[in-house]
């Protein structure tokens, strides 16, 4: 399995670090090119705002999109959730509109609301997540069809969708590779 | 973690932000309308200040931190995070940029230190901070003392990238250098670099420092910003060198581009075109040796 990770900006080596020891193979993806043969794609991290406009600049939203359509399995953290969602609260934001989430950024506040809490994700087994938030976003509101995974206090925080699974939090920053490893066996694999 | 609370101002979480802001440009800005700038051209984050380091060299005296009115007005301007400067060992200063909410701090060489022989001790805050450095050993000892990421120092507002090298250079040498050495040399090397043994260990284990580092001070153009990232970096601070530039839309666009791009050299020559003059230079020679800023800091 070859899984790409979007290098745009932000926290990509971890999530390729991540995932390679679990076995896969990456690759970096900065060009359209280099989406050529991936079986999955990974948006980390970063600054969503930077990375929509490199995503724009460089010519990949359009044809991510149609690979999505197409059934590209993606994974999303943080500024990936916000990439992935239809809709954002108060604003006009590019995204690649995938998933039928409606997402608030920065929604806990300043880095200094930045947080780790011990999150139950039932779907991962009764052992808690450690979940580091930071200036994160959430889920505000789920269409039908969106399976949500994961809550903190009231707020969505992990949501699924078919092929495509979101975190508002940074599962590549702690070495617990339980979602890496959901999303390589369970969403990648919803065909087989 | 024994109680299910949310845990704030972590050293994951502290660390984490700069994480986030790899690959990308963090820009000085003097007004709402230069961090609107920024972040239209894609930066990662904006530093908020009075004036540039170009300006600040020009003006002398004594620079402080800027007016705490400058930066609430550039962070009701953008939604990337924001930082600020402080003075080094003014802890005061900090205090007050935390209290504001911004999300990063720089205790920085190009404000007029506060303090000749203490930094500030930065794990008593929630807030992150930034710390420049010209060796391991400098980096190190802020690490220690607290800061979850470094930059090289450069030097400020020369538009100049000769000194930025210099210290990337120097900081990945001493790296490479520790790797390849037994155990029980660390600690003389700890003693000749007056680096924390700790760290040192953790640096010869992993061969890179614990946390992110960016390069700062000269970088004036793309090519400049691709140099540091091929050298080592993690991402790009951009002073003087955009709105002391002719056309600063157009250039921190194209750096920004350069940031990502940079181990290819035809989208480099692509954005690096038609981008008007980039800010005057200045010859580190005829810098007077008390004006330099990078030997600030102890």
């Amino acid at each position: 399995m070859l899984i790409g990770i979007l290098a745009l900006q932000g926290a990509f080596r971890e999530h390729q670090w991540s995932f390679e020891k679990l076995g896969a193979s990456t690759r970096q993806i900065r060009k359209p090119g280099e989406l050529d043969g991936i079986d999955a794609l990974v948006i980390p991290g970063g600054e969503s705002t930077t990375m929509g406009k490199l995503l724009n600049d460089f010519d990949l939203m359009e044809p991510i999109k149609l690979m999505a359509k197409q059934g590209l399995p993606i994974f999303g953290t943080c500024a990936g959730l916000i990439m992935l969602a239809k809709r954002i609260r108060n604003s006009q934001q590019q995204t690649l509109a995938l998933m039928d989430i409606e997402v608030e950024r920065n929604a806990f506040g300043r880095q200094v609301e930045s947080f780790e809490f011990n999150l139950d994700i039932p779907v991962l087994g009764k052992e808690p997540y450690n979940a580091v938030f930071i200036r994160a976003p959430y889920i505000t509101e789920v269409d039908t069809g969106v399976e949500v995974l994961a809550h903190y206090g009231e707020k969505i925080v992990c949501a699924r969708q078919g092929r495509f699974l979101v975190a508002a939090f940074h599962p590549e920053l702690t070495g617990d590779l339980r979602i890496h490893k959901y999303f390589v066996e369970q969403v990648t694999n919803i065909s087989n | 973690m024994s109680e299910n609370v949310a845990e704030k101002g972590t050293w994951t979480v502290k660390k984490g932000l700069a994480e986030m802001l790899k690959g990308g440009v963090i820009m000085d800005v003097t007004t709402p309308e230069q961090a609107k700038i920024a972040e239209e051209a894609g930066a990662c984050a904006v530093m908020a200040l009075e004036r540039v380091p170009a300006d600040i060299r020009a003006a002398g005296g004594v620079a402080r931190m800027a007016d705490p009115t400058v930066i609430l007005r550039i962070m009701e301007a953008v939604t990337i995070p924001v930082m600020a400067k402080a003075r080094i060992g003014h802890f005061v200063e900090a205090q007050i940029l935390e209290a504001l909410g911004v999300d990063y701090i720089d205790e920085s060489e190009v404000l007029t230190p506060a303090d000749e022989q203490h930094h500030i001790n930065k794990h008593e805050f929630k807030v992150p901070f930034v710390c420049g450095a010209r060796n391991l050993g400098e980096a190190l000892r802020r690490i220690a003392e607290g800061a979850a990421m470094i930059r090289t120092k450069g030097e400020p507002g020369t538009g100049n990238v000769v000194e930025a090298v210099r210290h990337m250079r120097m900081v990945m040498g001493e790296i490479r250098r520790i790797q390849n050495m037994p155990k029980e040399e660390l600690m003389s090397v700890a003693k000749e670099l007056g680096a924390p043994y700790h760290l040192l260990l953790e640096v010869a284990e992993t061969g890179k420092l614990p946390v992110v580092n960016f390069a700062a001070g000269g970088i004036a153009t793309p090519a400049d910003a691709a140099l540091m990232m091929q050298l080592g970096c993690d991402g790009i601070f951009v002073g003087s060198g955009i709105f002391k530039s002719k056309d600063p839309q157009a250039r921190a666009k194209a750096i920004v581009a350069a940031t990502t791009h940079y181990q290819d050299p035809q989208i480099l020559a692509e954005i690096s075109r038609n981008l008007g003059e980039a800010m005057p230079g200045l010859e580190i020679s005829s810098i007077m040796p008390e004006q330099r800023m990078q030997d600030r800091g102890w």
